[in-house]
């Protein structure tokens, strides 16, 4: 039976929603919306899965005193913080969680991510080298979108930005949708594997 | 001579990380404006989509980004809303990602006051909500049974905007700004697709290349790809020195600095090649 239900669950809600796609009429135009708000319901709770693991895992840290634990604390006061202001004040814009959400956490969270930028500067110094054919039209065509992606390609030669279009709108997309459709393939295969019960992995055993 | 060059190929990372910073640091200090030019590019046919609307129209603006991407996308958000309350369109915001609904709030009120526009009349935020592409699709059958009240619990029923809208099929554009997953290509996928809506987007310059694909098929009526499309919306809107448009120059900077960087390698890489040295 721990087989069967679950197998049977999503055999069920699988063929709701593909016959909801193909017959949008009732019942299963119902039943497919019924199931879509089940699913966000599902999600939400996921939301608090994960705030529970969260701090679960950061509280084991601080407590066994593992590899930087010192950091534990602080993402555990911010966490709670955050969750108290909220429900205190709600999101609204200019009170205690919005003031602290834009002038903490959108600042910290930006740092982060423009760190990317030395990274990729010493990653590309070191590893980027025209050393064959192909990673030299690599290398140009990198050259040709990093300068088309700025305003000084267009001062240097008119045609840049025109060059970096070209190679986006038509080698790239060449690519791009190649690895798509096979993507969305492998995405309807396992679907199906999935909704048939061929397919059982994401039950948790190797049966 | 080769010996310099073979130096330079061991260069230190923090010298490169210094070199990058001062790359981005010193335009921003000496206010260098380099002058943007809008070509022939996804921006454009966003810009001009919009500016076609009909006054009035319905658009739906979905923050699906987090503060980790803002510096690109935040001034797209204050570009295109600019533009649709420029134009009269009504705004109706969301967030596919959590932190998006905060960030949208922003972007819509701090312009609102100044350009004579009402929270509820003409734009209303409803927040985040979670489920990704299956809450699109259920967006396509009510809107209303997803969002029964806005951002600050204030009833669907109570917001005299949004009368008269009860699906997708009320909405005449919808304009993704994304950072991942879910974003544009869920709208692309479950309302543009399936349910016709035009399509339109803004996302980080890395995953640009991505979304080229919808436009050659016109799956999308337009794409802002990263900083430079932010500053390409808002020299079309006739934002003087925006955020984007003074991003541009740092920038700018940045990539010759990566690029020379990237010379700089190749050289001590063939210079040690030559000598037998090089793996």
């Amino acid at each position: 039976m721990r087989l069967i239900i679950p197998l049977a669950i999503t055999f069920t809600s699988g063929m709701i929603m593909i016959l909801n796609f193909f017959i949008p009429h009732q019942p299963f135009a119902l039943l497919g919306e019924n199931l879509q708000e089940w699913y966000m319901i599902v999600a939400s709770g996921a939301i608090f899965l994960g705030s529970a693991n969260l701090l679960h895992v950061h509280f084991r840290k601080t407590r066994l005193k593992l590899k930087n634990w010192k950091y534990s604390p602080v993402t555990i006061v911010g966490f709670l913080v955050m969750i108290v202001l909220g429900l205190i004040y709600g999101v609204t814009e200019n009170l205690p969680f919005d003031y602290l959400f834009m002038n903490m956490v959108a600042p910290m969270g930006a740092t982060m991510f423009s760190l990317l930028a030395f990274f990729v500067a010493s990653a590309a110094f070191r590893a980027f080298r025209a050393s064959n054919w192909r990673a030299t039209l690599l290398l140009t065509s990198a050259f040709l979108v990093m300068l088309g992606q700025v305003p000084i390609g267009a001062m240097i030669w008119d045609k840049i930005p025109l060059a970096k279009v070209w190679l986006m709108a038509i080698p790239n997309t060449a690519g791009q949708r190649a690895v798509m459709i096979g993507a969305a393939m492998g995405v309807v295969a396992t679907s199906l594997r999935m909704i048939f019960g061929i397919e059982r992995s994401y039950l948790g055993g190797a049966d | 001579m080769a010996d310099i060059f073979t130096r330079m190929g061991n260069l230190d990372r923090r010298i490169i990380f210094i070199l990058i910073a001062l790359a981005v640091i010193i335009p921003i200090l000496t206010d260098l404006i380099i002058p943007n030019i809008v070509g022939a590019e996804p921006s454009r046919d966003l810009f001009e989509f919009v500016d076609a609307l009909p006054p009035g129209s319905n658009v739906i603006l979905s923050f699906d980004y987090d503060p980790s991407t803002m510096p690109e996308l935040q001034p797209m958000a204050e570009a295109v809303v600019r533009h649709l309350f420029l134009k009269d369109h009504r705004i109706i915001g969301m967030a596919l990602w959590p932190q998006g609904a905060a960030l949208g709030q922003d972007a819509m009120s701090s312009l609102s006051d100044s350009l004579g526009k009402e929270q509820y009349l003409d734009w209303v935020n409803l927040g985040y909500k979670t489920g990704g592409g299956v809450m699109i699709v259920r967006l396509g059958t009510s809107m209303r049974a997803i969002f029964p009240t806005d951002r600050d619990n204030v009833p669907w029923s109570e917001i005299p905007m949004l009368q008269g809208i009860n699906s997708l099929d009320d909405i005449q554009l919808v304009i993704s700004l994304s950072a991942g997953d879910p974003g544009i290509i869920a709208w692309v996928m479950m309302a543009g697709d399936r349910y016709d809506i035009p399509i339109g987007g803004g996302c980080t310059a890395v995953s640009a290349p991505q979304l080229y694909t919808y436009l050659q098929t016109e799956q999308m009526v337009g794409l802002l790809g990263g900083l430079k499309g932010a500053a390409d919306y808002e020299t079309l809107v006739g934002i003087e020195n925006g955020e984007a448009i003074r991003g541009m120059s740092p920038q700018s900077v940045a990539h010759i600095a990566i690029m020379l960087f990237i010379i700089i390698g190749n050289i001590a890489y063939f210079t040690q090649k030559r000598k037998g040295g090089a793996r």
